[in-house]
């Protein structure tokens, strides 16, 4: 029992952290520009993709450098060329936009490298267990995988709180018409951190490439899990974000690693029901069954009670 | 009284039309799409309901089609063991009364905020009902679907709906009666109340109105019609699958009001006979379609902002003052270039995936790996891009003189 709840702990972390990478881009895009990236998880797709293009070349180390930023460089193109020219039609507008750009990243994906799963590995050098807990190995890639989660999260947050660019953009999200007074560019930031928030999404897909397979349907697996965070965690807080891609990583983890179901429920009440009902699908529901539908439960019951999510201090 | 009298006309000719079509195209593939487009239309229609008329973005609309198809199909079954004994004709009313309890039910919390709000809560109640359908088994039927068979019935004047051609007539009497009810409601006070909370929700409660209340009524009611297209899509293939309420089903009919055209009532129908005709046709042709429909969307989204609807709407100042005429040589100044440069585009994705050597276009052969093919090719795209972007402030400049109504030039003189 133990040791099932320490693996489950350490992998939901992998997945929590890994799900902060993308929803920490997707949080910083909409504070700036109070617009939700439908196409937030494609960019996570596209660095999977770039990554395993590189690495067939070069390996995988320059892979994690030059993905990132590729799809950071297509992401500012994108906001400068597209989403400007559409935020004059307001948010819905905007928002269609980015669901569009997301349905034809996946298609490009699919023309260009094929609707089958690409063999992308992760590197020989991470290809060790990194230590080894009741007889099950831990791997060094999903090590790895924290180290960088961490580093980007302790990097994000320095760069936004304690550098002079980080005051500026954080000036921008709520006074763009005075710190555009004071002779900054407004447009060229918010294209920054459109391009830096893809690059974000960019690096998660380059580590989770290896771990998750990279195929064209990657985008479509994470992406309303991503949002959901966002929303979650309260729209633009950074912190916020950091505690639901925890929380939801744990808690799809434990739904998954436990075997509990509403018969066990029941049996603790000493209720039985007849398996042979209309209902029997309700009476033999396990919690690993239902863990795909968790995140989702829990959005509707945020909006509902709290639309302003945990740490968010405004609603839109 | 001219105005009324127009108007039924239009009515008339729309009736006439849906049950002329299949006179004149009547092999069963035609027909086949046109039960498609049927049902598409009317799940269009509700759903301009919602984002057209009443500024509700919905990532899940899908849920109530969905619903209402599996209830249809249940109902099938019921008849078919017959439990219950009723035409099948009345199985998209059931269908639509199922969509209107969902919407009853989600509604009641859903619509307290349009917006950002909304959307992502209909994001989650969509991701909700399609991870759920794969759980509970024995109503959605998990990954297999549910089937029925809608023979079992007792038939109606003598039509027993073995044939495809039985149901487009359904469908189509279904089609006119929800897409008549559909345009009623925007002429109502609740209709006309779901404009006003769309563009300014705070005016709206300040004269007296329930933003809240407003949405919820048009939410129901588009529910209710989601439900109907849904109960319709049940009895034309006999067969719901998991696919009719996930957010594949949901994107698209969001892809098809776009694309015909935001708050123009005509707007949906027009991009539910479009896109189910690209999805029919083009995919016969290439496997590149969907790509093909993203960047048709896209660019609909960047400078159509209104649609296919809106782009024949603007020209009406034009057309009202008689000088539409001066805009058709600039247009196809622009239009031929424009054409050419799409065509070029279109066949070089083609030539980069096609697994033969080659393709013969207009009696030409061209080679995928020969380099004068994409040097040529490059050439005639880049210079019809070019040709086009020179043709652009020509196109503006008659644009502006057949639209200007103010101080003309004749009028002074």
């Amino acid at each position: 029992m133990f040791e099932v709840l320490v693996f489950a702990t350490l992998n939901g972390l992998v997945t929590g952290l890994l799900l902060f990478m993308l929803a920490s881009g997707l949080t910083l895009i909409f504070s700036m520009m109070g617009v939700l990236n439908f196409a937030h998880a494609s960019f996570y797709m596209l660095g999977a993709y770039f990554a395993y293009s590189i690495s067939l070349y070069l390996g995988f180390w320059p892979g994690l450098l030059i993905a990132p930023l590729l799809v950071g460089l297509l992401g500012a193109l994108i906001e400068r060329y597209g989403l400007r020219r559409v935020h004059q039609h307001g948010h819905v507008a905007e928002l269609v936009f980015t669901f569009g750009l997301a349905f034809l990243i996946d298609e490009a994906v699919q023309f260009f490298w094929g609707p089958d799963t690409k063999n992308y590995q992760s590197p020989d050098v991470l290809d060790f267990p990194l230590f080894t807990l009741f007889g099950q190995e831990f791997s060094a890639y999903r090590g790895f995988m924290i180290g960088i989660s961490v580093l980007i999260f302790i990097g994000l947050y320095r760069l936004l709180t304690r550098s002079r660019v980080g005051i500026i953009i954080q000036a921008a999200i709520t006074h763009p018409h005075t710190v555009a007074n004071l002779g900054h560019n407004v447009p060229l930031i918010f294209m920054a951190v459109f391009g830096v928030g893809s690059a974000l999404a960019g690096v998660a897909g380059v580590i989770a490439g290896p771990v998750l397979t990279t195929f064209p349907g990657m985008a479509t697996v994470l992406g309303s899990i991503v949002f959901v965070i966002v929303v979650i965690g309260g729209l633009g807080s950074l912190a916020g974000a950091l505690i639901a891609s925890l929380l939801i990583g744990l808690l799809q983890s434990y739904a998954i690693a436990s075997n509990l179901g509403v018969a066990d429920l029941l049996n603790l009440f000493g209720l039985e029901f007849s398996r042979d009902h209309l209902l029997t699908d309700l009476w033999t529901l396990t919690l690993p069954q239902i863990a795909p539908i968790l995140p989702y439960l829990l959005l509707i019951l945020v909006l509902i009670f709290r639309p302003t999510g945990l740490l968010g201090n405004r609603e839109q | 009284m001219k105005k009324i009298l127009t108007k039924s006309l239009v009515w008339i000719g729309y009736l006439a039309v849906l049950l002329l079509l299949p006179q004149f195209f009547d092999s069963i593939l035609a027909v086949s799409l046109f039960n498609q487009m049927a049902i598409a239309i009317v799940f269009a229609l509700s759903y301009n309901m919602l984002l057209g008329q009443g500024g509700m973005l919905s990532f899940g609309h899908a849920v109530y089609f969905g619903l209402g198809g599996f209830l249809a199909v249940h109902a099938l079954l019921l008849i078919e063991f017959e439990t219950v004994y009723f035409s099948i004709v009345y199985i998209p009313l059931l269908a639509g009364l199922v969509g209107l309890l969902a919407a009853l039910f989600i509604g009641s919390f859903s619509t307290r905020k349009a917006g950002t709000v909304f959307a992502m809560i209909s994001l989650g109640i969509g991701e909700l009902l399609a991870a759920s359908s794969l759980i509970f088994v024995s109503f959605f039927g998990g990954e297999a679907g549910v089937s029925g068979d809608r023979t079992y019935g007792p038939p109606l004047f003598g039509v027993e709906f073995f044939q495809g051609i039985e149901i487009y007539y359904l469908a189509a009497a279904w089609v006119f009666v929800a897409t008549l009810f559909m345009y009623l409601f925007t002429q109502t006070p609740a209709g006309r109340m779901a404009n006003a909370v769309r563009d300014n929700p705070e005016r709206a409660e300040f004269i007296g109105y329930s933003a809240r209340r407003v949405r919820y009524i048009s939410f129901c009611a588009s529910g209710f019609f989601a439900g109907i297209a849904g109960g319709l899509y049940a009895l034309n293939y006999e067969f719901v699958t998991e696919e009719t309420l996930n957010a594949v089903t949901s994107g698209r009919v969001l892809l098809m009001a776009y694309i015909g055209g935001l708050g123009y009532f005509i707007g949906p129908i027009l991009g539910a006979v479009i896109l189910t005709l690209m999805n029919s046709l083009l995919s016969n042709y290439t496997d590149l379609w969907m790509l093909y429909l993203g960047i048709l969307f896209l660019l609909t989204v960047l400078f159509l902002p209104k649609g296919f609807a809106g782009f024949i709407m603007m020209h009406r100042v034009a057309w009202l003052q008689r000088r539409i005429r001066k805009l058709v040589l600039p247009y196809l100044a622009t239009a031929i270039p424009a054409m050419v440069f799409m065509a070029t585009c279109v066949l070089m994705l083609e030539l980069s995936h096609i697994e033969d050597e080659s393709i013969s276009v207009l009696n030409m052969e061209l080679s995928a790996s020969s380099s004068s093919t994409w040097l040529g090719l490059l050439l005639i795209a880049s210079t019809s891009m070019l040709v086009t972007r020179r043709t652009l402030p020509a196109l503006r400049e008659a644009w502006e003189s057949a639209n200007h109504v103010a101080d003309e030039p004749e009028s002074k003189s």
